[in-house]
């Protein structure tokens, strides 16, 4: 009904415009145009709706990326930290009745050197341990000079000497129960552990 | 068992013998540690003959008093001062109960015939001195005959604990003891106990192999326990979060006083001074191992004996009259055998070295007479118990067969405990250095780091 009456209007108004004028017949407004306006500004209205929608899809799809991104960099957290563990507790070996840093150890020693120099809150504790072929007594200063000589190594190569403790266990604790050279070897050894600072560790 | 003449006033037994005695030069330790036979037989085994007596003892009446024979007979055996003689037919030679028991209660005859005792067939079997054991209403009776004089020589009464009591092995033992003052005039070892480490815990065990038990069990793992001269006390030490903490406990309380600084390092092979005033021990930090004293009487008192800087110095040992320490040092590259004043002054090697030829050398023991320095040394990549002659600085070697280690001396100064393997697995082992003559002390693997105690006084035979 309105849009008749507003068809009444126009044709009206033509009408009128000729009987008073001389010039070219002006072009005819088509309704049409009114129509497709009606239609787009549904359209458009629509668009924005559609596209509000993806946005927030986008912004749900961000924020999900951002707790992987988070979930992943922990995950990498927690990787590293285990793998730093790892090379700090690798441990070296020495020479019957040596106390002395064997030259294929010091590669082992100097990551420890970088582990301690990227986590400045990290604090460890050396212990040496011996075979038992010595005498029991004579082990536990034999053990405290393995221990000390790595510690040694550490402090020389710019640690400070309050972040690392040296206990001995002699032959007190063998790793290997074997009687034979195998597991001799295996027993001559420093172990490395955390004492403080080890939950979240840098690599070097 | 037969013997063949009289030579002073002693059996030997053998022409062969004899003509040892002639050719084997006097000396205090001859003895050679040559096989691992049992107790009872004796092989390859250079001993001097003519001075070990003749002695049995007697067969009883009084089934009571079987256990207490038993563990007398088995005493003097071991303390290889004796010849012990078996009789003929066992108990099939009983001299008369009744005849023993009518002279129980008088003093000793001193002599003369003793009724009921043949001294001629005593005489005959090869026995000096016969050992009686009878009951005088609940008092033991110990009758120590003397054969050649033909009487009863000492009688010692003792009122024994109960068979079951744990004070009635170390009563009949110190009744042992008595035998050998009465026959000899000298102290014997039969009332001694024996420390020792097994599973990181501390033991004690008789002398003879019985009665064993644990004196220290925490969950810390135990080494290198050590005795004070009263036979009360005893010192160890433990692993506590890598540091080693001394202890001193009584025997038979349980109780035990942490040492007074220690602790906070790693502190270990405590030794008490003779007077039991001053505990020595060694101490390992970054600087390296070094031997301290401190005052446990007062619990004061942290001095340090030695400076070790680039050597080890360890395993603290006081002479008997307290003046000097004997020790081990890593100064000349491998560990040998030092000495020095008891306040660290007058440092020097003490048991002699071939450089670069003499393999490394610990665990020295100052014997209870002074007179030598036990330790065990590196001998071709296994360990061999040696002895130090203190006055001659003469070092023999004693052991040859398996691995070798840990002596202690008993309070006689002529045996020795020590670890050995030669059974095939470690134990604890009892070599007479007179004799050569070896027993083990108890057959079970792991057991460790033996002390052998002073004589126990009477007071201090409680049991936990």
């Amino acid at each position: 009904m309105k849009r008749l009456s507003l068809l009444l209007l126009g044709g009206i108004a033509v009408v009128a415009v000729a009987a008073c004028g001389g010039g070219p017949p002006p072009q005819p407004v088509t309704p049409q145009q009114n129509v497709d306006s009606i239609a787009q500004a549904e359209k458009r209205r629509q668009d924005s709706i559609d596209a509000e929608a993806a946005a927030a899809r986008a912004r749900e799809e961000e924020e999900r990326r951002r707790q992987q991104r988070i979930a992943d960099s922990l995950a990498a957290l927690g990787k590293t930290t285990e793998a730093v563990r790892t090379m700090l507790a690798t441990m070296i070996h020495f020479d019957y009745d040596k106390s002395n840093i064997r030259p294929d150890d010091a590669g082992a020693l100097d990551q420890k050197v970088g582990i301690l120099q990227a986590n400045a809150n990290l604090r460890i504790r050396i212990s040496g341990h011996c075979d038992e072929r010595g005498s029991d007594e004579y082990n536990l200063a034999l053990g405290n000079r393995r221990a000390t000589a790595a510690k040694q190594y550490l402090v020389s190569h710019g640690i400070d000497a309050g972040r690392v403790e040296t206990v001995s266990y002699g032959e007190e604790r063998p790793l290997a129960q074997g009687h034979d050279e195998s597991a001799w070897a295996q027993n001559r050894r420093d172990e490395f552990e955390i004492i403080a600072g080890g939950d979240a560790l840098r690599q070097p | 068992m037969t013997p063949v003449r009289r030579l002073d006033g002693w059996t030997v037994r053998g022409c062969v013998a004899a003509a040892l005695l002639t050719f084997y030069p006097s000396s205090r330790l001859v003895a050679q540690d040559t096989s691992a036979i049992d107790r009872g037989v004796r092989i390859g085994i250079i001993y001097r003959p003519g001075v070990r007596p003749g002695l049995v003892v007697l067969p009883g009446t009084t089934p009571a008093l079987d256990s207490a024979r038993a563990i007398i007979a088995r005493d003097l055996d071991y303390s290889d001062r004796f010849e012990l003689i078996t009789l003929p037919g066992g108990d099939s030679i009983r001299f008369s109960g009744a005849a023993l028991s009518s002279r129980v209660g008088r003093p000793p005859t001193g002599g003369g015939a003793a009724a009921g005792l043949n001294y001629p067939l005593y005489q005959a079997l090869g026995a000096d001195f016969a050992v009686g054991v009878a009951l005088a209403g609940d008092t033991t009776v110990l009758a120590v005959h003397d054969i050649t004089a033909g009487g009863v020589r000492r009688e010692f009464r003792a009122v024994l604990p109960a068979l079951k009591d744990p004070g009635f092995r170390m009563a009949v033992h110190r009744l042992a003891d008595h035998v050998l003052e009465a026959t000899l005039g000298t102290g014997g070892i039969a009332a001694t106990r024996i420390l020792f480490v097994m599973d990181g815990k501390v033991y004690v065990i008789d002398q003879d192999g019985t009665d064993r038990q644990l004196v220290s069990s925490s969950d810390h793992q135990a080494m290198s326990p050590a005795w004070a001269q009263d036979g009360r006390r005893f010192a160890y030490m433990e692993f506590w979060a890598g540091h080693g903490q001394l202890f001193i406990q009584p025997l038979g309380s349980g109780k035990r006083q942490p040492v007074v600084t220690t602790g906070q390092a790693l502190d270990f092979t405590p030794a008490f001074s003779p007077d039991g005033k001053t505990l020595a021990f060694s101490r390992a930090t970054e600087e390296g191992t070094d031997i301290y004293t401190v005052n446990v009487k007062d619990n004061c008192c942290l001095q340090r004996l030695t400076v070790g800087r680039f050597s080890d110095n360890l395993s603290p040992t006081y002479s008997p009259d307290g003046q000097r320490v004997a020790f081990v040092s890593t100064r000349p590259g491998l560990p040998q055998i030092y000495v020095m004043a008891a306040d660290g002054t007058d440092q020097q090697l003490f048991a002699p070295f071939d450089y670069g030829v003499t393999g490394s050398s610990n665990a020295p023991d100052w014997s209870p007479d002074g007179q030598s320095v036990a330790f065990h040394r590196d001998v071709g990549g296994t360990l061999q118990v040696f002895v130090l002659d203190v006055r001659t600085r003469a070092v023999r070697q004693l052991t040859s067969l398996g691995r070798n280690e840990d002596p202690t001396w008993a309070p006689d100064s002529r045996h020795l405990a020590f670890v050995s393997d030669r059974s095939g697995y470690r134990q604890l082992w009892i070599i007479d250095l007179e004799t050569g003559r070896i027993r083990p002390l108890l057959q079970q693997s792991g057991a460790r780091l033996p002390a052998w105690s002073p004589r126990i006084p009477e007071t201090a035979s409680s049991t936990p």
